[in-house]
């Protein structure tokens, strides 16, 4: 306080506060400038306390949805579209979340996403970041053409060429199979993208004083660059194996007999089936949602900074 | 210090300079780079470029599940604009996108500024908003279509207590099921866009708003003259890749009201769905697909030239 009173009547910027420019302050006497900066700090305090609030209101309004659905999923049927909106069920029918298991085979559909959502993410992080490095690192002529090639096709919209990949399924056999999302779903683009983004970053001196050491850059990409592009591994990791689980719309191009599918179809058809039985729609779907939640909470400092990385240097 | 006596010896390793034994280094540099690609570019070309590239060619060809392919030129194109069903199709991506995009964008860069402070537990309010993003699409338009249940669902029964008599019918009213989509679509997608506001919100330099302060700016004019500019780089990001993800929605629609009630959902690329895999007509779907990748391609060269012509 003292500090700033001395510099404010010296007329020199106040030191702790740098960018405050000096000919405001020296306009200003002292005694008012202390008045004021206790006063600004208590309107601090009440603009805080506001903005608690509204974020609280906010995000309780925006998490309805999913308040809705665990408390649906907890009652029976005929109690789910009541009016006045139970929000706490009168009696908690944990039943459902032990029926649920029997009514369909929920236990092979988790266990298909989970298959299918580890392969590929296997294999497009280990793809991807090889193909990175050889984007990044080693120098080639026709190397950004090709990349160019990979940029381009994230452009065009999956929709336009679904029905030449489906062609192509069918003539090799591999429609109703997993192989044939794995083999669609592997080798994106996007992984190779957003693995090159971060190799970029990684100064070029790094693999010059490995490849000096003796190294191959086989090595260099194993010892060197891997260990320091966990983040980014993460981040790929993650967002392949959320979209894997989550996605609709291939599993449902591909995989038509009932043993093959995923959560999201199983539940699908159970709506289609049961579009009465509200209670166990909603159990179902909070056990489709109840992994994603818990990678999300492990890793959600990996997802935000894959999509921050990703989004802003495209 | 040691990077700096290391470089100069192991520069030609990385960047070939014209020079005696230098091509071999380009050479071996040529097949090691492809090794490390191959495992990437294989899976690639067969399943994404060789099929986007077909997808061109198909779209002048007629080639059903019945009969061989055969060159037709334009006649899937002429074909298309005479159905009924291309317009309609077209007519409700495009009110989808006049929807989904402005919404999203204002309640993304509404929520960043919310969020963008140094606050206990802002953390927690970020996750929780951007949760929704990463939820099941399935389970999003299951919970959202009881939701919008148009007799007892607890949306229409909000709006009866706040005194709207005749709540609308919802994903069962050919009239409301579009902007009940919109509303799903905005309530998932402005987390995801929310996270890339608040890097760009991030990136502004203090001294600006400081500046502007001194200046007697009112916290609005602020918003004006200092955020708004600044997040053009932003802001251009987040119309772009919204535009793209609007022509392109799919799954949602084809969840939560599988295009119904009639037409008044279905969309661009449920269309191609329906006539190539559905129907099997290769060829006249290729010819849609062609189109919706015009109209991304479009909406994005447009948006490039615009933000071009404001940098000058």
């Amino acid at each position: 306080m003292t500090n700033m009173a001395e510099d404010l009547k010296a007329g020199a910027p106040p030191a702790g506060t740098a960018p405050a420019p000096a000919p405001d302050g020296r306009r200003r006497p002292p005694v008012a400038g202390n008045g004021r900066r206790s006063s600004r700090e208590r309107k601090k305090r009440t603009t805080d306390f506001i903005i608690y609030a509204v974020l609280a209101v906010l995000v309780l309004a925006l998490m309805v949805p999913f308040i809705w659905m665990v408390s649906s999923s907890l009652k029976e049927n005929n109690q789910v579209l009541t009016v006045p909106i139970q929000w706490i069920p009168s009696e908690f029918v944990w039943s459902n979340y032990t029926d649920i298991w029997t009514r369909i085979p929920m236990m092979g559909y988790l266990q298909n996403s989970l298959y299918l959502a580890v392969i590929i993410t296997c294999l497009q992080v280990l793809t991807g970041s090889l193909a990175a490095y050889g984007f990044s690192k080693v120098c080639f002529p026709g190397r950004d053409v090709l990349f160019l090639c990979y940029i381009g096709t994230i452009a065009v919209p999956w929709q336009a060429y679904m029905v030449p990949q489906y062609i192509m399924m069918q003539n090799l056999g591999l429609t109703n199979s997993f192989n044939a999302l794995i083999l669609l779903q592997a080798f994106g683009a996007f992984g190779v993208f957003l693995m090159r983004q971060y190799y970029m970053t990684i100064p070029d001196e790094l693999c010059e004083a490995a490849r000096i050491d003796g190294l191959s850059e086989y090595g260099i990409w194993a010892r060197v660059i891997l260990p320091l592009s966990k983040p980014a591994l993460a981040s790929l990791a993650l967002l392949t194996f959320v979209n894997t689980w989550n996605d609709y719309m291939g599993p449902f191009i591909y995989l038509t007999s009932n043993r093959l599918w995923t959560v999201q179809l199983g539940l699908r058809s159970f709506v289609g089936q049961f579009d009465a039985e509200y209670a166990m729609i909603m159990t179902g779907s909070v056990i489709s949602v109840i992994p994603i939640l818990a990678i999300f909470l492990i890793g959600q400092r990996y997802f935000i900074q894959g999509i921050a990385t990703s989004g802003m240097k495209g | 210090m040691t990077t700096k006596t290391i470089t100069p010896a192991a520069a030609p390793a990385a960047a070939p300079a014209p020079g005696r034994g230098n091509r071999k280094q380009a050479r071996r540099n040529t097949l090691i780079g492809w090794t490390f690609i191959l495992p990437n570019f294989l899976g690639f070309l067969a399943f994404t470029l060789i099929p986007v590239l077909a997808a061109f060619a198909l779209s002048f060809m007629e080639w059903t599940s019945f009969s061989a392919p055969k060159w037709v030129g334009l006649a899937n194109f002429q074909r298309m604009l005479a159905s009924d069903s291309f317009w309609v199709a077209l007519r409700n991506t495009v009110v989808y996108a006049i929807g989904h995009v402005p919404l999203t964008m204002a309640l993304a860069l509404l929520l960043a500024m919310l969020l963008n402070r140094k606050l206990k537990g802002i953390g927690f309010f970020r996750v929780a908003i951007f949760f929704p993003y990463i939820t099941s699409l399935v389970a999003v338009a299951v919970v959202w279509n009881m939701l919008f249940s148009p007799d007892n669902g607890p949306i229409n029964q909000f709006l009866h207590t706040i005194g709207i008599a005749n709540a609308p019918g919802w994903t069962s009213s050919s009239d409301w099921a579009l902007p009940a989509v919109i509303i799903t679509s905005v309530w998932r997608d402005m987390g995801y866009y929310m996270v890339l506001y608040l890097a760009g919100l991030q990136a502004i330099p203090a001294e600006l708003y400081e500046a502007a302060e001194v200046d007697g700016a009112s916290a609005w004019q602020r918003f004006w003259n200092v955020t708004i500019p600044s997040l053009r780089p932003t802001t251009f990001f987040v119309v772009v890749m919204l535009t793209v993800s609007s022509f392109k929605v799919f799954d949602l629609i084809v969840v939560m009201t599988n295009g119904g009630p009639g037409r008044a959902t279905t969309v661009l690329s449920q269309l191609i769905y329906q006539e190539g895999i559905g129907e099997g007509k290769f060829g006249y779907s290729s010819a849609i697909s062609l189109v919706l990748f015009l109209i991304v391609l479009t909406v994005t060269v447009l948006q490039f030239k615009i933000q071009q012509r404001r940098e000058r």
